[in-house]
């Protein structure tokens, strides 16, 4: 077994919106301010005192209304490893995706908030004390997106090779 | 096909696609707003070293910033002004909110490929346009390359047969809808509007229809063309095309098919927190109510300027309540102002804001304060949305918000119904 890391679990419920993960009210600010100021409204410490290689575990149609994408990049600029939940919101999958921040579908609801994780982007397998959750595997296609940094790597690269007649 | 992959198929340069299928979309139109466009598309466009595929097929409007009061919000707005300028794009400044203004102005038509940089942009599915959000990197990828990965839909067809009955409209579908299948009900797969009630529709009220597929989780909301639609383009100055053309071939496999009855349907209401929270609005009929905000793209068009007016008609607002107009559009505003439509909210002494997404979208002056309770004509009322994180946002028509303005509390609009 992989050993877990120091990253924590973060867990919360169904439905989890745009708007508590990046209130319109600091959309006009910095946007290191908007990202101090994620999940502010529904987990006070969450901004405060998360940590890399932490791990959001949620349940149903997490990331659910805006398009505004603040809503994953606030969450990869906290430096969480990955998002964990049993369904996503379309837009903001694509987003996630776009700005590299792992995203999986799967259900790890077994752990209890707090617990000692480790999550493993390439194999989708989520350890804690208790054992080993499989989540689904992103495809191959996505996968590079996310190990390119994103969508904006991911064009200059393939830029980049258009200009080298590649 | 369905009408999902007809115009998946032609985006992508093939004879026929399949559901699950990933296929690279060449992409017809880009709309773009303030808040997600030029700020946040410029700098990734520069890092690629690239400019617009495409400006004719890039629509600009600033619609989230409007009215805000803030120098941030001022800097954001003349961002967006110089970019317009810089990029020779359509541009349509403070206007009215993007979803409205691109169909009122004539850009879109069925068969049409088009991404849009909001969440709402299922809207353009009214017109049998495949319209969906995306956020702003993705945005930025588009406007580099003209293209766009999807994964081919499965069709989830919604019938509604028979006629509403008066007071009875769109938003109230909508509601019914969320509560029945719930935010992700649709899956994030194409959702198709079919039956009577639907044909008897205008254009705005179907708008109303696709645009809130977003709140059932849909990626598009696709209504097929027919005269009305045809009529609405032709009026708007576009072209409606071999509009026949567009619509799911008989035979075609979807993946559900609901049918409802829309002569049973009651006027809807959703509690806080969720536009799944609905119920009839007998159910809530005792929350008191301080604010009454007609406004939004699905709120405050000007047929749902008229609907709230209809009731508001000669009645006087219970005392301590407030009303907020903001008319979707300049073009909705000056229609109202024009028949008569917006002095019966000025005579009910409503405020009348910008023609911006305003507090819908938690921007604007009119932001609600600490433990506000709202009647609201817009999309969403998730925490915090419209202000304070102890305000609350409570979903309805026009119709219900209206009545629900002359008593003070959550109020049934059949009972005003004889008044309009």
């Amino acid at each position: 077994m992989e050993s877990l890391g120091n990253g924590r679990a973060w867990v919360f419920g169904d439905d989890i919106d745009t708007d508590v993960l990046a209130p319109g009210r600091f959309m006009h600010r910095p946007f290191d301010e908007l990202a101090q100021n994620c999940l502010i409204d529904i987990s006070p410490d969450f901004a405060k005192n998360v940590a890399p290689g932490d791990v959001l575990i949620a349940g149903r149609n997490f990331g659910v209304g805006s398009s505004r994408e603040q809503a994953a990049q606030a969450l990869k600029a906290r430096g969480l490893a990955g998002v964990i939940a049993t369904s996503f919101a379309g837009i903001f999958y694509r987003n996630a995706i776009n700005l590299g921040l792992p995203i999986f579908v799967g259900d790890a609801n077994e752990i209890k908030n707090n617990a000692k994780v480790g999550l493993d982007v390439d194999t989708a397998c989520l350890s804690h004390e208790g054992g080993t959750v499989r989540l689904e595997k992103i495809p191959e296609y996505l996968l590079k997106i996310i190990h390119d940094g994103g969508l904006v790597p991911h064009l200059e690269e393939r830029f980049a090779n258009e200009r080298a007649g590649r | 096909m369905t009408l999902a992959e007809k115009i998946i198929a032609k985006a992508a340069g093939l004879p026929s696609v399949q559901p699950g299928e990933v296929v690279t979309a060449q992409v017809d139109l880009a709309m773009i707003h303030d808040s997600g466009g030029p700020r946040r598309v410029e700098p990734i466009l520069k890092r690629l070293g690239t400019g617009l595929w495409d400006k004719e097929r890039v629509v600009l409007i600033s619609d989230h910033y409007v009215g805000d009061p803030n120098e941030e919000s001022h800097a954001i707005l003349e961002l967006t002004r110089q970019w317009a300028l810089k990029n020779g794009v359509k541009f349509y400044d403070a206007q009215g909110i993007c979803h409205v203004v691109l169909p009122q102005k004539g850009h879109l038509s069925p068969g049409m490929f088009v991404v849009g940089g909001d969440s709402h942009s299922p809207t353009g599915g009214a017109f049998g346009t495949y319209m969906f959000g995306i956020g702003a990197t993705e945005m930025a990828g588009v406007l580099a390359t003209g293209e766009i990965w999807i994964k081919v839909p499965e069709t989830i067809l919604i019938e509604w047969k028979g006629m509403l009955p008066p007071v009875v409209c769109a938003k109230d579908m909508m509601l019914f809808l969320c509560g029945k299948m719930g935010m992700d009900g649709a899956r994030y797969q194409a959702v198709q509007y079919a039956g009577a009630a639907i044909g008897a529709m205008d254009m705005p009220e179907r708008m109303t229809l696709s645009n809130m597929t977003a709140e059932l989780g849909g990626q598009t909301g696709l209504i097929a063309p027919d005269s009305t639609t045809a009529e609405y383009i032709t009026n708007a100055g576009g072209s409606p095309g071999r509009w026949q053309e567009w619509a799911t071939a008989s035979g075609a496999v979807v993946a559900e098919h609901h049918v409802f009855d829309a002569t049973e349907l009651a006027p809807q209401v959703a509690a806080p927190g969720s536009p799944a929270n609905s119920a009839p609005v007998d159910t809530y009929k005792n929350q008191q109510v301080d604010v009454v905000y007609i406004g939004a793209c699905t709120g405050a068009k000007y047929v749902d300027l008229k609907a709230a007016a209809a009731i508001l008609k000669g009645q006087k607002l219970a005392a301590g309540v407030q009303i907020l107009v903001a008319p979707a559009t300049k073009e909705d505003q000056r229609k109202a102002a024009g028949d008569g439509t917006l002095k019966v909210f000025e005579e009910a002494g409503a405020k009348i804001l910008p023609n911006a997404c305003g507090i819908c979208a938690g921007y604007g002056s009119a932001r609600l304060g600490k433990d506000i309770r709202c009647i609201s004509t817009t999309a969403r009322n998730f925490k915090g949305r419209m202000g304070d994180a102890s305000s609350e946002v409570w979903l309805a028509s026009p119709y219900t918000a209206a009545a629900s303005a002359i008593t003070g509390y959550i109020t049934d609009p059949r009972s005003y119904a004889g008044a309009s």
